[in-house]
């Protein structure tokens, strides 16, 4: 499962240790971790565990007590830190931007420290610029207090990744934005991030975040201890201990029906008749099968009407005036999260799964998704005991 | 009525001196506040960081302010001799304090995430200082020049007691010659000049300031 197992990581944290002059402990105690090249790994924790101060010892922001640190394979402990900062984009949740400077400027910051020529500094802050969703010709010039929050924090999205860095370091850059831009933020943040492939390391204090944006998540106690590190998926199914169990709260098994897809379940057999058939046709379909709902199809296979036993004995009305009308459907592409929902708004509590055009391709039962939720927990479960005796269960490479 | 336009008649018979008065005034302000800015703003910036500093700096431009200013007009005349020189010393001393502090206010009034995210990308020191730091603290010091230039102006009225130039001379003669002819119109003319001089560095100043000032923090 680990990536660090083929390739070397981005960034490996051998061992380090904070302890800040005054205080009896550490903030982060011999923290070994490995940040594979591309992914996005989440730290997150109560406040106070030591995510900001593991940030920033990456970038040197913030000098270990011990340990080393290693960048791209090259120990950068006792390296220039300027230089070592332009390397790596660093994003804070007051985002600090220059007042004084235009937003083309502010974005420029690296790419001049680093000497390039004009004209490329001013096509890369446009490419930017466009990139985080800022029209250039409107922005270019306009000063930090000219914008709104949202804005801001793209633009100091784009000010770190200004000189192309491998790496971006990111403390909790949407934490002081409304909720509803922050979901268009991190929706937009993962956009990016599919066609940029950066290593990021990203801290939040929000569980839910941690779960939307990470590849991996690390779940840190105090001094940086690294609780549980896997995918969300797995975490969510198969928490270690009571803290995490605690920390990702009540609800982890409905969170982790947001990891799957429709497309990727088992459909079993569903009763199911075209609308144009006889009422005893009808009965025969349902009485031969363990369900207690017919769905009913137009010519083109849409479903149209949920109809039981009783709904029958009118013979009076055609099937397609019959019972209740189907109004959850979802598509193969939808978490099994949204399908939940819908199938709870449904008379006959399921999902009809529909084509582009429409189309039924399957009905989706609550039992389908139980089935899913115990293989996600055995297959979670299975995977910690695989390691076991090599490794800790926290995945940590030791 | 006749009074005003006796001094205008006093100010038309001496206008060359009165002229060459406020040119030597205005010639030695200039040059203590070249010297007072330069000096206070080095001080500033050395001492930003030190709580301790800071505070030895603050006091020590603020015991200036409190020594008596005949005083701090004379005590030099041993070292330095009569004229020009205690007077421009005794002006710098003065000066001092109000851009000294407002340069020690402004630089610490700098957002610390702005200096943080200036760190994180790689800035150093020097780099911080001048890209970030005293762009953004530039507005509050030239409040603090502003103020110490009016106040210098003024002052430098009191520069004649040592035999140094400027408009006080008018104001000291008059005083000799009180209840004389002329008297009150002499020192009026050393007041108003100074007091239009302050005036019109003020707005030099403030001119400065508009162009110098980023947009983005007006
Ligand atoms: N500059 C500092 N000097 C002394 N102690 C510090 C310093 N910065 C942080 N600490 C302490 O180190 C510990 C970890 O702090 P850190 O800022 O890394 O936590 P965090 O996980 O980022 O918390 P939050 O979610 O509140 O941002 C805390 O106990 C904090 O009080
Ligand atoms: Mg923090």
């Amino acid at each position: 499962m680990n990536q660090s197992d083929t390739t070397e990581p981005m960034i490996r944290l051998d061992r380090v240790s904070k302890v800040y002059p005054g205080q009896s402990s550490p903030a982060v105690a011999e923290l070994s971790l490995d940040i594979a090249r591309g992914e996005v790994l989440v730290l997150v924790g109560p406040s106070g565990c030591g995510k900001s101060t593991t940030l920033r010892l990456i970038n040197r922001m913030i000098e270990p007590s011990n340990g080393r640190i290693i960048f791209d394979g090259e120990d950068v402990t006792g390296v220039n830190p300027d230089l070592l900062r332009r390397r790596i984009g660093y994003v804070i949740q007051q985002i600090g931007l220059f007042p004084h400077m235009t937003i083309a400027d502010n974005v420029a910051t690296v790419p001049r420290l680093l000497g390039w020529k004009k004209d490329k500094i001013r096509a890369r802050v446009d490419e930017l610029l466009d990139m985080v969703g800022l029209e250039p010709n409107v922005y270019r010039d306009r000063y930090p207090k000219e914008l709104s929050g949202g804005q801001a924090q793209r633009c100091g999205v784009a000010r770190a990744l200004g000189a192309d860095p491998e790496v971006l370091l990111m403390d909790e850059p949407f934490g002081a934005i409304d909720p509803i831009t922050r979901d268009r933020l991190q929706n937009e943040f993962l956009r990016l991030q599919s066609e940029l492939k950066k290593t990021i390391v990203f801290v939040t204090h929000d569980i839910d975040e941690a779960m939307k944006m990470g590849d991996r998540i690390a779940i840190l106690k105090e001094s940086s201890q690294i609780a549980q590190l896997d995918k969300p998926e797995h975490i969510l199914a198969y928490p270690v201990d009571d803290f995490v169990d605690d920390f990702i709260g009540s609800g982890s098994t409905l969170k982790g029906l947001s990891f799957e897809r429709v497309r990727d379940l088992e459909l079993s057999p569903y009763p199911m008749i075209r609308h144009n058939a006889g009422h005893a046709q009808a009965r025969r379909v349902l009485d031969e099968a363990p369900q207690r709902w017919l769905l009913v199809l137009d010519d083109m296979d849409r479903p149209l009407r949920w109809v039981n036993d009783s709904h029958l004995d009118r013979t009076d009305r055609p099937l397609r005036d019959l019972g209740h009308p189907v109004r959850a459907k979802v598509e193969p592409n939808a978490t099994l999260h949204d399908t939940l929902e819908a199938m709870l708004t449904s008379m006959a509590g399921c999902a009809c799964v529909i084509d582009k055009r429409g189309s039924l391709q399957g009905v989706v039962e609550i039992e389908a998704l139980t089935d899913v939720i115990r293989r996600l927990r055995a297959n979670a479960r299975k995977h910690y005991e695989d390691e076991n005796g090599q490794s800790q269960p926290t995945g940590t490479p030791s | 009525m006749s009074g005003i336009t006796n001094w205008f008649e006093y100010v038309g018979d001496r206008w060359s001196d009165v002229w060459g008065a406020s040119w030597d005034h205005l010639m030695l302000v200039i040059q203590v506040m070249i010297v007072a800015t330069v000096l206070s703003v080095a001080v500033g910036v050395a001492v930003r960081n030190n709580a301790t500093l800071r505070n030895i700096a603050l006091g020590v431009a603020g015991i200036l302010i409190t020594i008596p200013s005949l005083a701090l007009f004379t005590i030099f005349i041993p070292i330095v001799g009569l004229g020009f020189k205690p007077a421009f010393i005794a002006l710098l001393l003065y000066a001092i304090l109000p851009i000294l502090r407002n340069t020690i206010t402004g630089l610490r009034e700098v957002d610390p995430n702005v200096l943080e995210s200036a760190r994180g990308m790689g800035l150093n020191g020097t780099q911080r200082l001048i890209r970030v730091q005293l762009p953004l603290a530039w507005p509050v010091i030239l409040a603090g020049i502003r103020v110490s230039t009016l106040i210098t102006t003024g002052f430098a009225a009191i520069a004649t007691l040592v035999a140094g130039p400027g408009l006080g001379i008018f104001i000291k003669d008059g005083l000799r010659r009180l209840g004389l002819p002329l008297s009150m119109e002499s020192v009026w003319t050393g007041t108003i000049f100074t007091i239009l001089l302050a005036l019109a560095l003020d707005l030099v100043l403030s001119t400065i300031g508009r162009f110098t000032t980023s947009r983005g923090v007006r």
